[in-house]
């Protein structure tokens, strides 16, 4: 017997289907026979799959805080003891919840595309809303099929097991899962415009790029996010002190993140120069088909991580589908690779195109060694049919002369004007900067960095943060005199005037803070580990910890054992820290929960790692790190500057300006539909 | 449209599929050890926790790997210090009763660890089905190439490694790899 959450549920998933299907019919033959009433019915079902996709998602919240346990995905991550807040979270802490969910925004982005581009010109947006109705239909299929999280549980259980206690253990839970998830299916929208560029013909044009670069900004401005919640996460529970570990699918959410950032810089080289258009179509299709490989990763089962869901037959089906979009996408950027040719040359070495295509190429580079290291051991098994596992090591060496390499061009690339520079201009802007280089290296070797990267790396965070922090204040400086202004109505005037250029220049300074943030906490960490007993100390970074008390409490979920220490400087107590083990029923492994005292300088990192049962010693492991906050806020920063960037301006709901291009015109765009006009 | 590139491209994705495929029929966390296929090496160790009937072995038993020709050993490699080893304990006592009267043993061997805290860890996890031996200096686990508990080894009916497991082993994956193994001895 279904309940009513179920029924509701299931129901709107299998109405779903039938609605996406007609949407992916429709939008080709208003196209083609010029259609209103067609496209009209192509952009309900973007709305119809929207609203199904709402209900299904709601019904199952609902199946989850009401404990509905016929319901197969509550009877497989619910229980009565969980927390409500956790409850409602493990919407997307297992597999077929997590389908639904990405269903579910991946529905709300092709609503917000077609609310906010349907007034458009051309067939760029519903050739778009094509795509995302294509992609929809595959978790559609996936969420009545295999991944059907409303399946039928009889007899129902009183109670299930609980959500994956690594789940219900920490905040950011409710943070990283969503962000991520924005993140990931807002790449969607990009290639969605990238291949209706190809299909309306807009591709030659440049127009599209706008759109779909703005839409990737607000993609990956969630990413960003999404990641550093994600080191912030790891930091917090697995209790290991270390935020980033090179695990395969870390590396799925970075690898779209990093041909995204390619995109963002290139894009701009299309738009003022017309160059770089086959690139720029790459790299949009390639951000989407590393987030699908990313998904294929996780839910096949084909690599073992802390993140990899349990899985059946799913993961066929992601073959099919990742199969397909890899055809799809080859054949898209490669067939129409002929039309468009660049438009513009490069003038000069010394230009900001340059800097551009530099960062293009380190940004792939880095990609693609992380491509390589992650998919390595899979390719070794196929051919060789031996198991090899890629580690730290591999990614450190190989990665870390393409980082320092960025932080330079960070620095070198806001300073070059477009076109060419003369030599007085490169003296004026690029000499100064080294004062900053200087000072930052001098500081990594009086921090006591030894490591050649580590001081590189201050040493170029300096010389780009002065780099971009003299675009403020020249542009400042200049807008004072020129129309006397203080300095901060001067500085948000200048930010106000040109919000994408000054929103990067903010982002970047989200970046140096990571950069210090990692360089300083992955070359200055010290750690110590002793067995306590009452009153015992221990020391680590000039600070004396004593161990006062070791507890025990039970919750309805789960038995928490905990040991509070004093934390000394001298002889006075300048706090405490409680780091914490939590047995939960279903898991017999314990879930840390690490306690961290944060200080601007550094982080201290206690956890818990054995104890007697009877109370009379415990093992803590004491990690100290430098800067470790810094990583917290340069994300932060970064999300800030992405907002600053890609915020729509009111400007944009004018009609779009078409600026003359200067080339000998190409064959008009298809522009058959008359009802546009 | 370009078709013979697009064609190209599309060709291009082949080799990619191929990996994927091939990647979907293995576990990832099965490691096959460089054993496999060569005789297991050979071991005579005393049993410190005997087990539950009817799998009992009394304690200080000597238990020989060349005593158990024609049958399949799996041998676990635990200690009490380790976390893991509790992901897997149910399972692996569940599936040792399942065998019971089939040609199967299930050997535990305490790695790193003594006796005493052994038997305190078997108490507090609720008992274990089978017999479990003491390896004082781990030469049979450096015998075996462990590089971590907790390990699993599959000794064939012929005394032949047959698969090995490294981490927590799903008790589905045991059953299976057992099967196999006995249906191959017997056509």
């Amino acid at each position: 017997m279904q309940s009513v959450n179920g029924l509701v549920g299931h129901g709107a998933l299998l109405l779903a289907l039938p609605f996406i299907a007609l949407g992916i019919i429709a939008v080709p033959v208003a196209v083609n026979r010029g259609r209103r009433d067609w496209l009209e019915i192509g952009y309900g079902a973007v709305y119809a799959n929207f609203a199904l996709m709402t209900a299904a998602a709601l019904a199952m919240i609902s199946a989850l805080v009401t404990h509905d346990f016929s319901v197969s995905y509550v009877a497989q991550v619910g229980s009565r003891e969980t927390p409500l807040f956790y409850t409602i979270i493990s919407l997307w802490g297992a597999l077929e919840g997590s389908i639904l969910f990405w269903a579910w925004v991946l529905s709300f982005y092709g609503m917000t595309v077609v609310a906010l581009n349907k007034s458009r010109v051309g067939n760029l947006v519903p050739y778009a809303a094509m795509t995302l109705l294509c992609i929809s239909l595959f978790f559609a299929i996936l969420l009545v099929g295999p991944a059907n999280p409303f399946g039928i549980v009889s007899p129902v259980p009183q109670n299930g097991p609980g959500p994956n206690p690594l789940l219900q253990n920490h905040i950011l839970m409710a943070v990283h899962p969503p962000l991520l998830y924005l993140g990931y299916v807002g790449m969607s929208v990009p290639f969605a415009f990238a291949v209706g560029a190809v299909l309306s013909g807009e591709a030659e044009h440049n127009d599209w790029i706008k759109v779909t670069r703005t839409w990737t900004m607000a993609s990956w401005g969630f990413l960003s996010a999404a990641i550093i919640a994600g080191m912030w996460w790891s930091y917090e529970v697995l209790g290991w002190g270390g935020y980033w570990a090179w695990d395969p699918v870390e590396n799925a959410s970075f690898l779209p993140w990093l041909t995204a950032t390619a995109f963002l810089h290139s894009a701009m080289v299309q738009e003022r120069r017309g160059m770089l258009r086959v690139w720029n179509l790459n790299l949009v299709v390639g951000t989407f088909v590393l987030t699908i490989l990313g998904t294929f990763l996780t839910r096949s089962g084909i690599i073992s991580s802390v993140h990899a869901f349990t899985t059946g037959t799913i993961g066929y089906y992601f073959l099919a589908f990742i199969t397909i979009v890899l055809i799809a996408g080859g054949v898209i950027v490669a067939g129409s690779s002929d039309k468009l040719r660049s438009r513009g040359r490069l003038d000069s070495a010394a230009s900001r195109e340059t800097v551009f295509l530099l960062n293009n190429l380190f940004l792939t580079g880095f990609m693609l060694t992380v491509l390589v290291g992650t998919l390595f051991p899979l390719v070794a098994e196929a051919i060789r049919g031996v198991k090899v596992s890629v580690g730290g090591p591999f990614y450190n060496r190989m990665t870390l002369p393409m980082i320092a390499a960025l932080l330079f061009l960070m620095g070198v690339g806001p300073a070059l004007p477009w076109k060419i520079a003369s030599t007085a201009e490169l003296k004026r802007k690029l000499i100064p900067p080294a004062a900053g280089a200087v000072l930052l290296a001098a500081v990594a070797l009086v921090a006591g960095i030894h490591d050649p990267y580590g001081v590189l790396v201050f040493a170029f965070v300096g010389y780009a943060a002065t780099a971009n922090f003299r675009e403020f204040s020249i542009g400042a400086g200049a807008r004072r005199a020129a129309h006397d202004e203080s300095w901060p109505t001067a500085f948000v005037r200048l930010v106000e005037g040109n919000r994408r250029r000054y929103g990067g220049y903010i982002a970047h300074f989200g970046v140096f803070f990571v950069a210090l943030g990692v360089a300083m906490s992955s070359t200055l960490r010290t750690e110590r580990e002793a067995t306590l007993q009452r009153g015992m100390t221990m020391q680590i970074a000039g600070r004396t910890l004593r161990l006062q008390d070791i507890w025990g409490r039970e919750e309805p979920q789960r038995q928490v054992v905990g040991a509070t220490l004093e934390i000394l400087n001298g002889n006075r107590v300048i706090g405490t820290l409680e780091p914490r083990m939590n047995f939960y029923r279903t898991q017999q492994e314990p879930v840390p929960t690490p306690d961290v005292r944060s200080g601007v300088l550094g982080d201290l990192y206690l956890n818990l790692m054995a104890f007697r049962p009877d109370g009379s010693s415990a093992t803590i492991r004491a990690i100290y790190q430098p800067l470790v906050p810094w990583i917290w806020f340069g994300g932060g920063v970064v999300v800030f500057g992405a907002i600053v960037g890609g915020w729509p301006t009111a400007r944009r709901r004018r009609a779009p300006a078409r600026v003359p291009v200067p080339t000998p015109p190409s064959p008009p765009p298809a522009r058959e539909p008359e009802y546009a006009a | 449209m370009n078709w013979r590139r697009a064609g190209i491209a599309a060709v291009l994705v082949i080799p990619v599929v191929f990996v994927f495929s091939r990647g979907m029929k293995t576990d990832p966390r099965e490691i096959p050890s460089p054993l496999p296929g060569n005789p297991a090496p050979g071991f005579a160790l005393a049993v410190f926790a005997p087990g539950q009937p009817p799998l009992e072995r009394p304690i200080g038993d000597t238990v020989r790997l060349a005593d158990l020709k024609g049958r399949v050993v799996v041998l676990n490699f635990w200690a009490s210090w380790c976390l893991a080893c509790r992901d897997e304990h149910q399972g692996l006592s569940a599936v040792a009763r399942d065998y019971t009267g089939k040609p199967v043993q299930f050997v535990g061997s305490l790695y790193q660890d003594t006796p005493g805290n052994g038997t305190a860890w078997i108490a507090e996890m609720g008992g274990q089905s089978y017999p479990s031996v003491n390896d004082p200096k781990a030469l049979t686990a450096i015998d075996y190439g462990l590089y971590g508990v907790p390990e699993t080894f599959f000794i064939a009916q012929d005394g032949k490694i047959a698969r090995k497991i490294t981490g927590p082993a799903p008790p589905a994956v045991v059953k299976h790899i057992i099967d196999s193994l006995l249906t191959t001895a017997s056509p």
